[in-house]
């Protein structure tokens, strides 16, 4: 238990190691998802147009 | 050379007629520099500790805030698409503009810089280098910011943006000037920061003027 | 295989999509790797304690701020001189991730700081120029949005990119002699302490997770990109048709 909590304690410096690791973590996270969603929900809209298009073309005919 | 030098005369007669412009740049530096002592504290020590920092840095806005001429109107009423036709590469009109702008905003700036640097107690000692470093160095400033004042051409409102794209691009021009100025006032030597300053606008002098013609280009597509 | 043999947007599409899930598991791994390799192996310093820890975090973030920088303008470089169709979109995609990096290295640097020099920021040269670099990308960004015209709003950023390249190193050289002039040459850079062996591990391990997580997020903010390309101009045609 005492090991964890000197882990934690980061030799009293916990207050800046922490937070320190944890904004990088979130940011990349964050990045990472947004990329991710972007591209997803550009491939969902493009998938809509293409097929509102062939539809279209269809009814033309 | 010919049309170079008509380029150069044409916007110096624009600026006159309109005037304005230049009278508005130099005004804004004053207003900015007063400012300071207003901000900080009136102590002569102070100010002329950080007198030719306040001094660089308000030329620095002023020359960015004129930079919208530079290119704007004689796009919008497309005489600049018939200065492209005048057999001048793009390259020498852009050139001839910024020689223009240098002289109606950058050499008025220089020629007021001494009275405000009285205002703020700077040591004599500085005087001379002050003159030197804006003499150099403001070229600079008219140079870089074509670039900007380039770019954003064809974008609404631009201003923002503008100085976005170019204070950044200043931050040498600033360090080098003001560095010299220091130097001369604590007596040391300043010749390496103006050489550095001269090095810099040295090179601006090719690069900037083919940079901003192509971007100049773009937006006359 | 020439360069334009990805040119092929369908072509790159394919191979980008195969290549995207190995590297965002590479990159987890090489983030846990380091991670666990950076809070629990690496002894704590004996001058700044635990302090150095952050270091694993910052020295690859401001390393990645530079190298995203460099891809930039090689990729604006690339997109204005060969006209390579994927050049701009992927200089385009680069330039946020640069400036998370460049954001994540900048408040990094200041938590190390706090400890280290006793307030949050101190105009050391480092973190100076990594404050202009953060402008630099910030300008890049605001170009490409505010002019409307893809085609021209790519190719000013490209051209603003590459002036930016030509001017990071003069900056970071006069940023380094204002420096000198008003530090004295005691203060603590942020260089860290002499690297250990036993921290170049972790260190590069960081430095590679960071890197291949670039790729990763890389390759699906081009396939965004492309696909919004794509759906602008199908738009396009529906409203002219």
């Amino acid at each position: 238990m005492d090991a964890i909590g000197q882990f934690f304690a980061m030799g009293g410096y916990a207050a800046y190691v922490w937070p320190a690791f944890a904004i990088v973590l979130v940011v990349m996270a964050l990045m990472w998802f947004t990329g991710i969603h972007g591209w997803r929900k550009s491939e969902q809209t493009l998938a809509a147009l293409r097929s509102n298009r062939r539809q279209r073309e269809g009814d033309a005919e | 050379m010919k049309p170079f030098g008509a380029v150069i005369a044409r916007d110096l007669r624009l600026a006159v007629r309109q005037g304005g412009a230049t009278f508005l740049a130099l005004v804004f530096f004053l207003l900015t520099v007063t400012l300071f002592p207003l901000g900080i504290g009136p102590e002569p020590a102070i100010l002329a500790r950080v007198a030719p920092g306040v001094l660089w840095v308000a030329a620095l806005l002023a020359a960015m805030l004129s930079l919208d001429r530079l290119f704007q109107a004689d796009f919008e009423d497309g005489s600049l698409e018939q200065l492209t036709l005048s057999g001048l590469p793009l390259g020498g009109i852009v050139l001839a503009k910024i020689i223009a702008h240098w002289l109606t905003t950058g050499l008025p700036l220089l020629l007021a810089a001494p009275v405000l640097a009285v205002l703020l107690n700077m040591s004599d000692e500085g005087f001379a280098a002050l003159l030197l470093t804006m003499l150099i160095g403001t070229p600079a400033l008219s140079l870089i910011g074509a670039i900007g004042a380039a770019l954003t051409l064809t974008v609404r409102r631009g201003g923002v943006l503008l100085s976005l794209l170019v204070l950044p691009l200043y931050i040498p021009v600033l360090i080098f000037g003001v560095s010299a100025i220091d130097a001369a006032v604590h007596g040391l030597n300043a010749k390496p920061h103006v050489l550095l300053l001269a090095a810099l606008t040295l090179a601006a002098i090719p690069l900037c003027p083919w940079a901003s013609a192509a971007a100049v280009k773009l937006s006359l597509e | 295989m020439s360069m334009h043999y990805f040119a092929n947007p369908t072509r790159f599409n394919r191979l980008a999509g195969r290549i995207q899930p190995w590297a965002g598991g590479l990159a987890a791994i090489l983030l846990v790797v380091g991670l666990y390799m950076a809070l629990f192996e690496v002894p704590a310093d004996y001058q700044q304690g635990d302090t150095v820890r952050i270091m694993f975090v910052h020295v690859p973030s401001a390393w990645m701020a530079m190298f995203c920088y460099s891809f930039l303008a090689v990729a604006s470089a690339v997109a204005l001189i060969w006209k390579h169709p994927l050049a701009d979109l992927a200089a385009k995609a680069s330039a946020p991730i640069g400036a998370g990096f460049t954001f994540l290295a900048l408040v990094t640097g200041s938590i190390w700081g706090k400890p280290m020099w006793g307030t949050w920021w101190v105009w050391d040269a480092r973190l100076t120029s990594v404050l202009i670099l953060f402008f630099l990308y910030l300008g890049y960004m605001a170009l490409w949005q505010s002019i409307e015209d893809g085609q021209k709003a790519a190719k000013a950023a490209a051209v603003l990119a590459l002036v930016g390249a030509v001017n990071v190193p003069i900056i970071k050289f006069s940023v380094d002699w204002w420096n000198t002039l008003h530090q004295p040459a005691s203060v603590m850079r942020m260089d860290g302490p002499a690297i250990h062996p036993s921290m170049l591990w972790p260190l590069l391990i960081m430095a590679l997770a960071f890197q291949v997580y670039f790729v990763a997020l890389l390759l699906a903010r081009m396939r965004m990109e492309l696909n919004l390309r794509r759906i602008r101009a199908l738009r396009l045609a529906e409203r002219s048709s």
